[in-house]
């Protein structure tokens, strides 16, 4: 089955449902499915349960971390320029604002097909980073979910168990967003260079 | 101190002499118990290094203790997350002296791949006094065996008596060591002085 079937197949069983195609144009080719957060469950509870696709196995759940970015589209637009008028191409740039990522890897073990990709997204990387937990639905993702709570820090309503799994709690900020700042812990290196060399001298005229 | 020639000699006509030290230590250092205890791939290396290829029975060292009670050495075989390293701590708290630690690999001795990681610790040494360090990614057994012949020709050249008498047989000598806590972003205190004054750091720099 194509993601486009998928697609179609998806829409016609739950009404309402937001799916998005996700292209991928790298040789791989894997596609993937853009959810929206109310009709996720039924979506997946339908993937998992419906005879054609039976997707009862979840391989791999997995966060990304989308930066605000600058988006820039070149438009052609027709100006007056010393009284004729001409076509010039104007550079608009839109800044796409940052969001947290979920992706899922489902297979299915009885049909021998997959994977299909679902991705979930989050409204934005500071308050709003509720998703929907797909635990209930294959729980295989409850560690990875953890994982991802405790390293992205988007917060999965409906988990069942949802703590730090990585790092300890009390740990403050989430390491694998990519404005984490890292501890200030330099330590001596046997072969400093570069800022680290610069660093030591700093440290050792401290002392 | 009696004189090697005429031990030699007394031995020949079949009389044993030897000193309380030498018996002791003797004693001591053929009956080694480590702590069973690993924490990644170096401790595959260390159970290879039990088993009857490489037969570290053959040291005395075969009784590995699950209680740290009963121990006298901790290999800390691999990788210690910061999570991880409190624990660590506290184990060899609960040793009874006399006790040794090797610290097995790139990562207990400094962190190895991981050293610029959020989550893990440079190094067991800055917490816990270590006798003595291997490197390798992992170290085969012939340098962990190396070790053990190493920590062995240590024990057996204590004194127990002056100035330089080991740790156990002086009371002013700390036997535990500051169990790290949970801090915000870092483990506190981030080293411990006592054992980890970084002495090269100066003259590396300076020179």
């Amino acid at each position: 089955m194509t993601i486009e079937q998928v697609q179609s197949e998806i829409q016609s069983a739950i009404p309402g449902a937001k799916v998005e195609i996700i292209l991928n144009p790298s040789p791989s080719a894997q596609h993937s499915l853009l959810l929206d957060h109310e009709h996720v469950l039924a979506v997946a509870t339908y993937l998992r349960d419906v005879s054609e696709l039976r997707l009862d196995y979840c391989s791999n759940v997995t966060g990304i971390d989308w930066l605000p970015r600058e988006k820039s589209e070149k438009v052609k637009v027709k100006n007056l320029v010393e009284g004729v008028e001409q076509e010039v191409e104007e550079v608009h740039k839109t800044v796409v604002p940052g969001y947290l990522e979920v992706v899922y890897h489902l297979f299915s073990v009885e049909k021998k097909h997959g994977p299909v990709i679902l991705r979930l997204r989050t409204e934005d990387r500071a308050a709003k980073v509720h998703l929907p937990s797909l635990t209930p639905i294959w729980r295989a993702a409850e560690f990875q979910e953890r994982e991802i709570f405790d390293l992205y820090g988007v917060i999965f309503d409906g988990h069942p168990d949802l703590r730090r799994i990585l790092m300890w709690e009390g740990f403050v900020d989430h390491p694998m967003r990519r404005d984490y700042v890292e501890p200030d812990d330099y330590e001596y290196e046997p072969t400093p260079h570069d800022h680290v060399l610069q660093r030591s001298r700093e440290e050792s005229g401290r002392h | 101190m009696i004189d090697e020639q005429l031990k030699i000699e007394l031995s020949r006509q079949g009389i044993f002499t030897t000193t309380l030290e030498e018996l002791y230590n003797w004693g001591r250092k053929n009956s080694v118990w480590p702590l069973t205890f690993g924490l990644a791939c170096c401790a595959i290396e260390m159970i290879a290094t039990t088993m009857a290829r490489y037969d570290l029975a053959r040291f005395g060292a075969e009784v590995f203790r699950p209680s740290p009670r009963q121990a006298d050495l901790m290999i800390v075989s691999g990788t210690v997350t910061k999570k991880m390293a409190p624990q660590v701590v506290r184990l060899y708290n609960q040793m009874p002296e006399p006790k040794y630690v090797i610290a097995m690999g790139a990562c207990a001795i400094s962190g190895g791949p991981f050293k610029q990681g959020y989550n893990v610790l440079k190094g067991i040494d800055r917490y816990v006094p270590v006798d003595v360090h291997i490197p390798g990614c992992p170290p085969r057994p012939e340098a962990l065996i190396h070790a053990f012949m190493t920590l062995q020709k240590k024990i057996d050249g204590q004194h127990l008596s002056g100035a330089d008498r080991p740790r156990h047989l002086n009371e002013a000598l700390p036997s535990e060591f500051v169990v790290p806590e949970y801090g915000a972003h870092d483990l506190e205190p981030r080293s411990n002085d006592l054992v980890w004054p970084l002495p090269m750091s100066k003259a590396v720099t300076q020179g």
